[in-house]
């Protein structure tokens, strides 16, 4: 089986600081990696480099396109790069309103990837738009509100619908569930969760919450100063973590 | 004459100018970004289209100008002066017999001639400003033919009125490649764009000139479902009967009586002279207009 | 089936002045097609670790650990998920799932992760539930908020519903009543007639003599003793 990602010696700085070093990896379709960390770590740096929204200074980011099979994203033409994000990728992004068009209804922020890659017919794209609240649990008579009318989680709900509706195979998610309360957070990862099994979705979530990656990821990757101190099964990595941070990691969540 | 430069503009001015239409021309849709000059009007009055009639005009021209189709409102009456004065050039309402035409929000009824040039004024140049406020996105966005958003604002009509109620400066897309504002002008002109005329466009205060060479494919953006259709008024002209041309309401009373008239006037005026005779007109257009 | 060749494990606190504690060496054993092994031993004496061992849940630090032709001790993340999804199931003594989902759904979900039909995986999952007296009004609820012996039994039920070819049991007849203890000892004996190889934990005698073929005391793998 061929990789769908293959991460190779990624680096990125800003200026003598080092955002993250040396992160190689290889994500396989269908699986679910999670990178934990403290702010500052360099995961959301490592995401943004992975996800073409920054250069990186070294590395290959190697997508198994549909098209032209294993291609170097980060050497690939912003055209061709622009164009992944629209279909094979999706970003969620942590604050609803930075993967939203808040001034535009939610059928339309569902339907501006389907316009985006040709759809032409009103009909379809509302019905796909209609279809897709339905899969987010968000009633269809709000399809032409605002997401400013929304609460906190059903924009989230909302930006996840808006990502998926073109099938992409992998989706780059940065603290999904951040800034939300507890409750939507275990509706959101529910949700999510069958999202990934339903369409056979490869997923990188970065997040500092470990409840959410052992939920959600099936492989583990915990960010220190830049650097990628250790990675395996998620169960394994939380049940019984070999690095001293991740040790101290797991030790500091709060028990409930 | 020696108060001014011919048309008001110096000739390096003049130069830069061309240079950005003809630029324009090999690029039709694209906006071309232009140092634009302070003109003796204020931004919002046409100056952007007033300093592409400078560049363009000769002095053997003929020149005329329509604000949303009438040669006697403020706005023309001043601009026509304007270049009567400072390039002393023939001026003319009479379509027909104009080379170069400054319009604000019209097309001229009449199908234009290979050898006119229709200069529109523009407020606001870029299609997608009102969905995508950077315009370092929008540039990138038309260099790499995204226009997925375009659309979006269509959907939002059709979602919202339940048919597409953009009605006038209804984006196109020109020969295929960049989509394009066409300026406020009704979408019922929409299908004449496509001219034997040169079609020139100036934003003054947003710096851009873009252009339509003669003949080039202009398609109003649609969904399949929702076809464009360039809509006008149902009623025909009650002064000239002309059912073909876009009309404008006129409140008689507070009874809700109403009129359509021609909002091209010298369109209207041109038919009741060859004998056509509308609803309220009569053979003396003193007393119709009374 | 299951095969551990010589597995030692020991657990590195490094922020408690990097004391390293072992607590395994030296573990073999084999478990053959078919066959029930029970882990007998003192509590603490690496019952449980043993088990989460041979599940991938703890990193050993020497030694084999084949499941089939797989080699749990250095596979790859996706193929120990691989093994968990096709061969190896666990049953512990805590159910964890994801709030909100109802409980049929929990039981069902081992049958569509290897790709079964959502209506033939309800019904297992439905019979199950049934045979270990879960009241059909229930079903429809997320088992967090059943009680403690409702969701062992449900946990039974799931961990049950896909044929494993090899199964892991922690205390799956603890706190049930005879009637419960005997559905889930006639799972144990049908899995091991369709040729499962099982480990398990059974503090409870009887059903240890019930369903184990031999047994293994774990104590021989403690350090200390080897010490």
């Amino acid at each position: 089986m061929t990789p769908l990602l293959q991460v190779q010696g990624i680096r990125k700085t800003y200026g003598s600081f080092v955002g993250c070093t040396d992160v190689s990896f290889d994500l396989y379709p269908g699986e679910v990696m999670g990178i934990v960390g403290e702010s500052g770590s360099g995961k959301s740096t490592l995401l943004n480099c992975l996800a073409g929204h920054l250069p990186p200074d070294q590395g290959e980011v190697v997508f198994d396109t549909l098209a032209d099979g294993p291609v170097d994203t980060v050497t690939m033409s912003e055209p061709e790069r622009r164009m992944l994000s629209r279909t094979d990728w999706a970003f969620v992004h942590q604050h609803a309103r930075d993967g939203l068009r808040m001034s535009v209804s939610a059928g339309g922020n569902i339907g501006e990837r389907l316009m985006a890659v040709g759809d032409r017919h009103y009909g379809n794209i509302r019905e796909r738009a209609i279809d897709w609240l339905g899969r987010v649990e968000i009633k269809e008579d709000r399809v032409d509100d605002r997401p400013s009318a929304f609460s906190g989680g059903m924009q989230q709900r909302l930006q996840i619908a808006r990502n998926l509706v073109t099938g992409p195979r992998l989706v780059f998610m940065d603290e999904p569930t951040g800034g939300l309360d507890v409750s939507v957070q275990a509706r959101l990862l529910d949700l999510l969760r069958g999202l990934v099994r339903e369409m056979g979705l490869s997923a990188i979530i970065v997040t500092h919450d470990l409840a959410v990656v052992r939920l959600l990821a099936d492989r583990l990757m915990v960010m220190k100063d830049g650097h990628v101190v250790e990675t395996g099964l998620t169960d394994q990595v939380l049940d019984d973590p070999q690095h001293a941070y991740t040790q101290l990691l797991v030790s500091s969540v709060l028990q409930v | 004459m020696s108060d001014y430069n011919f048309a008001y503009l110096d000739e390096q001015t003049k130069r830069m100018i061309r240079r950005a239409i003809l630029k324009g021309l090999a690029i039709p849709g694209y906006q071309v970004p232009f140092a634009s000059r302070e003109m003796p009007m204020p931004y919002g009055w046409g100056t952007g289209g007033v300093q592409v009639s400078a560049a363009t005009l000769t002095p053997d021209d003929t020149f005329k100008v329509i604000d949303q189709g009438a040669d006697d409102t403020t706005n023309a009456v001043s601009i026509r002066k304007f270049f009567e004065r400072t390039a002393n050039v023939a001026t003319t309402e009479e379509t027909d017999k104009a080379d170069v035409i400054q319009t604000r929000h019209r097309i001229p009824e009449a199908v234009l001639r290979e050898d006119q040039i229709l200069v529109y004024q523009v407020p606001i140049p870029e299609p997608l400003r009102f969905l995508e406020p950077r315009e370092t996105e929008t540039r990138k966005m038309h260099a790499l033919e995204e226009y997925g958003l375009m659309h979006v604002k269509l959907y939002e009509d059709i979602s919202q009125h339940g048919a597409i109620s953009t009605s006038y400066a209804y984006p196109v897309k020109v020969e295929g490649r960049y989509v394009m504002d066409p300026s406020p002008i009704p979408k019922f002109d929409n299908p004449k764009m496509d001219m034997p005329a040169i079609q020139l466009f100036g934003a003054g205060r947003e710096q851009r000139i873009y252009a339509v060479p003669p003949y080039t494919k202009i398609v109003s953006l649609d969904f399949e479902d929702y076809p464009f259709e360039a809509s006008k008024a149902d009623h025909a002209c009650d002064l000239c009967a002309a059912k073909d041309s876009y009309l404008d309401e006129v409140i008689l009373d507070d009874q809700g009586n109403r009129m359509f008239v021609c909002s091209d006037t010298d369109y209207c005026r041109s038919r009741r002279a060859a004998g056509h005779v509308g609803r309220l007109g009569t053979k003396n257009q003193l007393e119709a207009s009374a | 089936m299951i095969e551990l060749n010589n597995v030692s494990k020991s657990f590195t606190l490094h922020n408690q002045g990097s004391a390293v504690i072992p607590v395994m060496e030296g573990a073999s054993l084999k478990v053959a097609v078919g066959e029930c092994v029970g882990l007998v031993g003192a509590s603490g004496a690496g019952k449980s670790t043993l088990m989460r061992l041979i599940y991938g849940n703890y990193l050993a630090a020497s030694g084999q650990i084949l499941i089939g032709d797989v080699d749990v001790a250095q596979a790859e993340p996706r193929e120990i998920l691989e093994l968990r999804r096709n061969t190896l199931g666990y049953v512990s003594q805590f159910l964890r799932v994801v709030p909100r989902v109802p409980t049929l759904d929990v039981v069902a979900e081992p049958l569509l992760a290897v790709g079964e039909d959502q209506g033939v995986a309800r019904d297992k999952a439905a019979s199950l539930l049934a045979q270990l007296n879960i009241p059909e009004r229930l079903w429809s609820l997320s088992p967090t908020t059943f009680s403690g012996g409702e969701q062992q039994r449900v946990n039974i039920a799931r961990g049950f519903a896909y044929e494993y070819p090899a199964m892991l049991l922690d205390e799956p007849t603890a706190s049930l009543d005879a009637k419960n203890r005997a559905t889930v000892l006639g799972l144990i004996n049908a899995a091991k007639a369709r040729g499962a190889a099982i480990i398990g934990i059974f503090h409870d005698e009887a059903a240890r003599e019930e369903v184990c073929d031999r047994f293994l005391d774990v104590t021989g793998f403690s350090p200390q003793v080897a010490a």
